[in-house]
């Protein structure tokens, strides 16, 4: 009897989950709360402070999606998510989006059936060494033990560095940065990979940075964005063009300090575009006129983002690079406004 | 002697000898080493090493926990400090002590996880000790919906409607339990489902009768979130290892087979598997939207895991009463609930206690598995938010030194409480 039940709540729950997938930007208003899925904690990207509220380079462009969407910007709840864990979360439904330093590869976007709306980090996979090892390329590496995070691409590119550099390695599988950081002050691993940006960070909380060399090979492209089901095109817009709406506004010098005052009307249409006085940009996304208005009123754009969790006055320190505007021979280029 | 003339005698002593002391190496301290630090060669070279160990371990730990500094703003901040001393930065303790016992309650309602915490010890005390006056157990049954209402929230009326079902069902139990134990049990629940069925349209679930500010489950966490986990599903599995280990060997095939399965397929199966399938394949069969609460999964499975490991060392237990016993029962003719109430269980139980604490200190260290599937107990709050901080990121002894004495405090009590138990039942004379 009891099996029975079981199987016709499951049928009930099929169906009903069927129903319920209209519109997401739809689920989102009515619930009157953004869902949105961020790391468990990585060092300037996502992270509770003390006070229990979430801060991070990741965390921003959740903030401005839901000022955008909401018009506020703490109307999010995080749903902190393992490697493991991200993209069933995603599929499931349990979040709207997932804004957790995911490099976008193509059989998550095309296999795994998500939507990866743009890039908010270019980053690339480098390897950290003790200065006493002596090595001055990753190429130098042969035999060396490796602590690699489980469940990530870094470990596949791993592989295929060493392989077609035909030397050999010895992995040491860890579950997160933490721990591989420990794994490596202790000597339990030659060097660790990851991410470059990741590296950095890490650098900088050692007792003697100058004892650690991060080694000049970046073996990968590790483009990180914010990613959302596929299947629901509008809702995918909103996240991609509030992306698109934080790169452009640092090209067109609109800051969270000049963004109200620009919002009265300039001379420039597409700024006017942007913040909504002129061309009804936010109607067609189903949005409110303001809608990058307020998004840009709270976080800033991207380049006060970047400043502000992992920019070069922070522990963090780093440098642009990669994620400089096209304008200043970086990667930044959003699609036009209009 | 007395024959003999007294002058032929040079000296005669008259009065006795003050005792010597004895001799340097057969007294005091001295002997006391002599005889069990240096009594060969073997063991006086055991105790040079020994010794050095200690002096070791103590050099290193000894300047590590007093030189610690205990006010700073970040690991930077403490090293600036210590200026190349040796120091723990416990300063991280001073700042994020609420989010490893909390997680990410709201502040300002610390009190309630607190006072439930400290109700647990009164509603436990009758259940631990014997001792106590038994009408102290009506505040054992209320405790639980008690809690509930302290540490989640939200209106009054959900836990006493619960309540009102359990009352409604036990009084329908005993009712006509008198006819047949079947009859009395799926009445009971019976009865107790309809309550809940129709207080469910009579309460307003945004009812704010003497509501306490809601907690949503994914703010609960710290150490909070493992004492929760492990009292609850211990509490629950025991009563359920107990039936399980009965049906085992129950002689109805159906339910003997139901028990067997259970226990097998969930002994085959690791915990972290099973937390897994709670928090990531049954998303996909819920609707999107409906909110089956993941500390109400997790519990669910550890209960499960932990039940399947009680039957079997309650069947050990059984198993190891001779069959007299159950003669026994059955020739003063009990039927089979009291006797196994009566006689068998009691001993069975007793017999079983080392297992099944055991048991409960693994289950309770086992509930720091949930940091995996992203929930924020002990070490989720330490392995996640507090090392990404930019402000805290490389402090490790500290912070894992700090959940290694919380959670040795606790296994050690429960350890203590179950050799107390012991030797409070023991009746046979060794």
């Amino acid at each position: 009897m009891k099996k029975s039940m079981l199987l016709g709540a499951l049928t009930v729950a099929g169906l009903a989950a069927g129903a319920a997938s209209a519109s997401t930007l739809e689920d989102v208003k009515a619930r009157g709360e953004l869902n949105c899925g961020v790391n468990t904690g990585l060092v300037g990207f996502a992270a509770p402070d003390a006070n229990n509220n979430w801060q991070g380079f990741d965390i921003d462009i959740c903030r401005a999606v839901a000022a955008a969407v909401l018009g506020d910007p703490d109307a999010v709840k995080y749903v902190p998510l393992t490697g493991k864990t991200r993209f069933t979360a995603l599929a499931a439904g349990e979040i709207d989006m997932l804004s957790r330093n995911t490099t976008w590869t193509f059989s998550r976007d095309v296999d795994l059936k998500f939507e990866f709306v743009g890039v908010n980090y270019y980053d690339g996979q480098g390897f950290i060494a003790p200065r006493e090892l002596g090595v001055t390329s990753a190429k130098d590496l042969d035999g060396a033990t490796v602590c690699i995070q489980t469940g990530t691409t870094t470990e596949l590119n791993l592989a295929d560095f060493f392989r077609s550099n035909s030397i050999s390695y010895e992995p040491v599988p860890i579950e997160t940065n933490a721990e591989a950081l420990q794994q490596l002050l202790a000597g339990a691993c030659d060097v660790y990979t990851t991410d470059a940006s990741g590296l950095a960070a890490s650098r900088a909380t050692f007792e003697n940075p100058g004892d650690w060399v991060i080694l000049p090979e970046i073996i990968s492209k590790e483009p990180l964005g914010p990613l959302v089901r596929h299947g629901d095109n509008d809702w995918g817009d909103i996240v991609r063009w509030t992306l698109n709406a934080l790169v452009a506004a640092e090209e067109l010098g609109v800051t969270s300090a000049n963004v109200a005052e620009l919002s009265n009307g300039t001379d420039n249409p597409e700024v006017n575009r942007l913040l909504g006085t002129e061309g009804g940009l936010g109607e067609m996304l189903g949005l409110d006129a303001d809608w990058a208005a307020n998004a840009l009123a709270v976080t800033g754009n991207y380049g006060e983002i970047f400043e502000r969790h992992i920019g070069e006055n922070t522990p963090i320190g780093l440098a642009r690079g990669l994620n400089a505007q096209w304008t200043e021979g970086g990667l930044l280029y959003a699609p036009p406004f209009r | 002697m007395s024959d003999k003339p007294a002058h032929n005698v040079a000296f005669v002593r008259e009065t006795t000898l003050p005792p010597s002391p004895p001799p340097v190496a057969e007294t005091g301290a001295i002997k006391w080493m002599r005889e069990n630090l240096f009594s060969s060669a073997f063991n006086s070279i055991m105790t040079i090493l020994g010794v050095l160990a200690v002096y070791q371990i103590l050099s290193l730990a000894l300047p590590w926990l007093l030189n610690g500094v205990w006010n700073a703003s970040s690991i930077r901040d403490c090293r600036e400090i210590l200026d190349g001393a040796t120091g723990g930065c416990f300063a991280v303790l001073t700042e994020r002590w609420h989010q490893l016992v909390f997680g990410r309650y709201p502040q300002d309602s610390y009190w309630r996880p607190t006072l439930a915490f400290l109700l647990m010890f009164a509603a436990f005390a009758p259940v631990l000790f014997s001792n106590l006056p038994k009408k102290m157990l009506i505040f054992t049954g209320l405790y639980p919906f008690i809690a509930y209402y302290l540490v989640w929230g939200g209106s009054v009326l959900v836990p006493i409607l619960s309540l009102v079902g359990f009352a409604v069902g036990y009084v329908v139990y005993t009712r006509l339990v008198d006819r047949s134990f079947a009859t009395g049990f799926f009445g009971g629940v019976a009865a107790a489902i309809a309550v809940w069925y129709i207080g469910g349209f009579i309460i307003n679930e945004d009812s704010t009768f003497l509501a306490l500010e809601q907690v949503e489950s994914r703010d609960i966490g710290g150490f909070m979130l493992n004492l929760i986990l492990g009292v609850v599903c211990l509490s629950v599995s025991l009563p359920l290892g107990i039936v399980l280990a009965l049906g085992r060997q129950s002689r109805m095939p159906i339910i003997k087979w139901i028990c067997v399965v259970f226990i097998e397929f969930i002994r085959g199966v690791p915990l972290i598997t099973l937390l897994f399938v709670a928090n990531v394949v049954l998303a996909y069969f819920l609707p999107p939207g409906t909110n089956f609460d993941l500390i109400l999964r997790v519990m669910i499975m550890i209960t499960m895991f932990a039940a399947a490991y009680i039957a079997e060392v309650i069947r050990g237990g059984l198993a190891a009463l001779p069959r007299g016993q159950y003669e026994a029962g059955d020739s003063l003719g009990l039927d089979y609930s009291q006797s196994m109430r009566l006689i068998i269980l009691p001993q069975a139980l007793k017999i079983s206690i080392p297992g099944i604490v055991n048991v409960a200190v693994g289950l309770f260290k086992d509930t720091t598995l949930v940091s995996v599937i992203s929930m924020f107990d002990l070490v989720g709050m330490v392995r996640g938010p507090i090392l990404a901080s930019t402000d805290w990121n490389g402090v490790y002894w500290e912070l894992f030194g700090f959940a290694a004495l919380l959670f040795f405090v606790f296994c050690y009590g429960i350890s203590q409480y179950s050799q107390w138990l012991e030797r409070q039942l023991q009746t046979d004379h060794r």
